[in-house]
């Protein structure tokens, strides 16, 4: 089981990886006679019938003969020879939903993992200062991690996303909701990186290093810190699952990356008219792939015996 | 016993306040305010106008001095989007929020507890595809789950795909309401209790086949009861423990949830109207919403240690009531 979940989350990351590679057109090329378009193009060129009602068909004299390993793709059918090749369909604007879906992943993916990294080091430095410091500050910045641990993730992070200036540049969104998840997610860090540090410092080993004059910045860095590295590597596979939907979440209501940056937040606000998406279900390729990503996850984490994800940092 | 109380009472009390203090502030501090909504035609003396209707023209400590000492007399201003009384506002979409959420609550513990017992108690085929179908529920957030069934719904038409009410909803007299309500109440409904029923199956079946393996289980057994009496009436209890801890932070996880789920399916909640006053600058009905938010999360943890209390004998002291943060060693 846990196998299969780190095989999953594997096959995930080199999508995101090698996605100019394996995309087969790029993710903002939009092909006006394609809008709607289901998955196709990989026999047969596609033919567009009724463009009202977004009706397509094979065309059975223009067998497609895809070619394999030019311009730099994987595989790719150029226009002129009855391409476009849409594995998953194409979106309202025309746009092929796999190779944005790839695009999407490394955006969603390096997003959450940026996030993660600093959650991590904020939670680990306010939970390891809190239980070595003990005292007025433990007392302190325990009741304020506990306090933040409280709050809906969600709205924390919906409340600091709204009162910024609506329309940013890309890179601003992204710095800006790592920051954003970073705030929300460390009190969870810090709260069992306290508790570990805090029964660690009793240690013996702890006496000796200080009896030795070992500084307390040596202690905590050099012989605290690994004692809390497995926690924090439990953390950050609960972390990651958790900001991936955030994004998806502030991006699906409006309030993440704008439109023209595939993510697989953005890609689900193109799926929010369901009566559209009920005749091009493709569209909600978003979800399978956040549903694969926290199914690896929870695979993962359940073949350890231990209590399921919370998607709620 | 008052000294539980207190404690409870203030902590309630300090969350209120900082939640919807700290609001107001980071609202009233975002760029831009509601005299956006006068359009680029409106004259100086009406921009004027209408900050000092809001009280805009204080300083933002000012504003936040007038506005806390008209909310001890429970009088939290008005919308400037509805232009109406924030109170009623945002008591309406608790109300519908709250419904929502007691439904999903109750669906997941009356579906995840029972299906947990199984699969931690049993080996086989069942307890197997209960486990497969609660881990493949588990990876699927109210997000996606909410999307998904609106999708189900737009293909087969089965369920209204969104909405409280129907259209002609205010024509109908009362007994027809709650009938066109309670059509609507299950796609939203299902899709924040079908994560939170996984999460309970998966925690119940973990403790319990913990439980059964502690010693006690073990003498009851060999005393001859019966696996089901076991299970049923001694394990089960003390099984249960780590499931009434959570309650208190499924209250957190329902919100959240029930923020998108609102969203997706158009149901009129405290998650939509929050999510419009910010984008409106609506400041006002933000701390409202965000006060509102706070009670629900105090009476949320207040419910979980009641419950807490009642499942473990061992953690009520001498006066019945639940020394909170006080697990036996």
């Amino acid at each position: 089981m846990r196998r299969a979940g780190l095989v999953l989350l594997l096959v995930v990351g080199l999508a995101a990886v090698g996605a100019p590679w394996l995309a087969p057109n790029p993710p903002d090329r939009s092909f006006p006679d394609r809008l709607y378009a289901p998955p196709g193009g990989y026999a047969y060129a596609q033919r567009l019938v009724n463009r009202l009602n977004r009706q397509f068909e094979d065309d059975l004299n223009q067998p497609v003969s895809l070619r394999w390993f030019t311009d730099g793709r994987l595989v790719t059918v150029p226009e002129a020879d009855g391409g476009p090749l849409l594995l998953l369909g194409a979106d309202a604007f025309g746009r092929d939903t796999f190779s944005r879906l790839l695009y999407g992943a490394r955006a969603s993916l390096a997003l959450a993992l940026v996030a993660t990294a600093i959650a991590l080091l904020l939670g680990a430095l306010i939970g390891g200062a809190a239980g070595f410091a003990g005292g007025v500050v433990d007392e302190v910045l325990s009741r304020l991690t506990d306090f933040v641990l409280v709050l809906p993730a969600i709205y924390v992070a919906l409340a600091l996303r709204a009162v910024m200036p609506l329309v940013l540049p890309p890179a601003t969104v992204f710095a800006l909701l790592t920051l954003i998840f970073a705030l929300v997610g460390w009190p969870i860090v810090a709260r069992g990186m306290r508790a570990i540090i805090a029964s660690e410092r009793e240690r013996e080993y702890i006496a000796a290093g200080l009896a030795l004059g070992a500084t307390r910045w040596r202690l905590l860095s050099r012989h605290l810190l690994p004692a809390a590295v497995g926690y924090l590597a439990v953390q950050a596979t609960l972390l990651l699952p958790a900001f991936i939907l955030a994004e998806a979440t502030l991006s699906y209501v409006g309030l993440g990356f704008p439109d023209s940056v595939p993510t697989w937040g953005t890609m689900l606000q193109d799926a929010a008219n369901m009566s559209l998406v009920a005749e091009a279900p493709w569209m909600l390729a978003p979800a399978a792939a956040i549903f694969l990503v926290v199914l690896g996850v929870n695979l993962v984490v359940q073949g350890t015996g231990r209590p399921p994800v919370q998607l709620e940092p | 016993m008052i000294n539980f109380v207190a404690r409870r009472l203030a902590f309630a009390v300090v969350l209120v306040v900082v939640v919807s203090s700290a609001s107001l502030l980071l609202a009233r501090l975002a760029p831009g305010d509601v005299t956006a909504q006068l359009g680029p035609f409106a004259g100086a003396a009406e921009i004027a106008g209408t900050r000092a209707r809001f009280d805009l023209d204080r300083t933002p400590l000012g504003q936040w001095g007038v506005w806390l000492s008209r909310a001890v007399r429970f009088e939290f201003g008005d919308s400037f989007l509805y232009n109406r009384p924030v109170r009623g506002l945002v008591l309406s979409a608790a109300a519908n929020t709250a419904v929502l959420a007691a439904v999903a609550l109750v669906a997941a513990t009356v579906v995840g507890i029972p299906l947990g017992v199984i699969s931690g108690s049993r080996q086989g085929v069942l307890a197997g595809a209960i486990r497969g179908v609660s881990l493949v529920f588990l990876s699927i957030p109210p997000l996606l789950t909410s999307l998904l069934l609106v999708f189900l719904a737009a293909v087969t038409r089965w369920f209204p795909a969104g909405g409280m009410t129907s259209v002609n909803a205010s024509s109908l007299d009362w007994p027809a309401w709650l009938l066109d309500v309670a059509v609507h109440l299950p796609l939203p409904a299902l899709a924040l209790a079908l994560p939170i029923a996984a999460t309970f199956e998966r925690l119940q079946a973990q403790s319990m086949s913990e439980t059964l393996r502690q010693p006690f289980a073990l003498a009851a057994v060999a005393r001859g009861l019966s696996p089901r009496d076991v299970v049923l009436r001694h394990a089960w209890r003390v099984s249960v423990r780590p499931i009434c801890g959570i309650y208190g932070l499924a209250i957190g996880a329902l919100l959240s949830g029930s923020f998108v789920v609102e969203f997706v399916t158009a149901w009129p909640g405290l998650g939509r109207l929050m999510y419009e006053a910010l984008r409106a600058r609506d400041i006002y009905l933000v701390s409202g919403c965000a006060a509102m938010g706070g009670l629900f999360l105090a009476a949320g943890s207040l419910v979980g240690d009641v419950l807490l209390a009642a499942a473990d004998p061992r953690l009520r002291d001498a006066s019945g009531v639940a020394s909170v943060g006080q697990a036996p060693r």
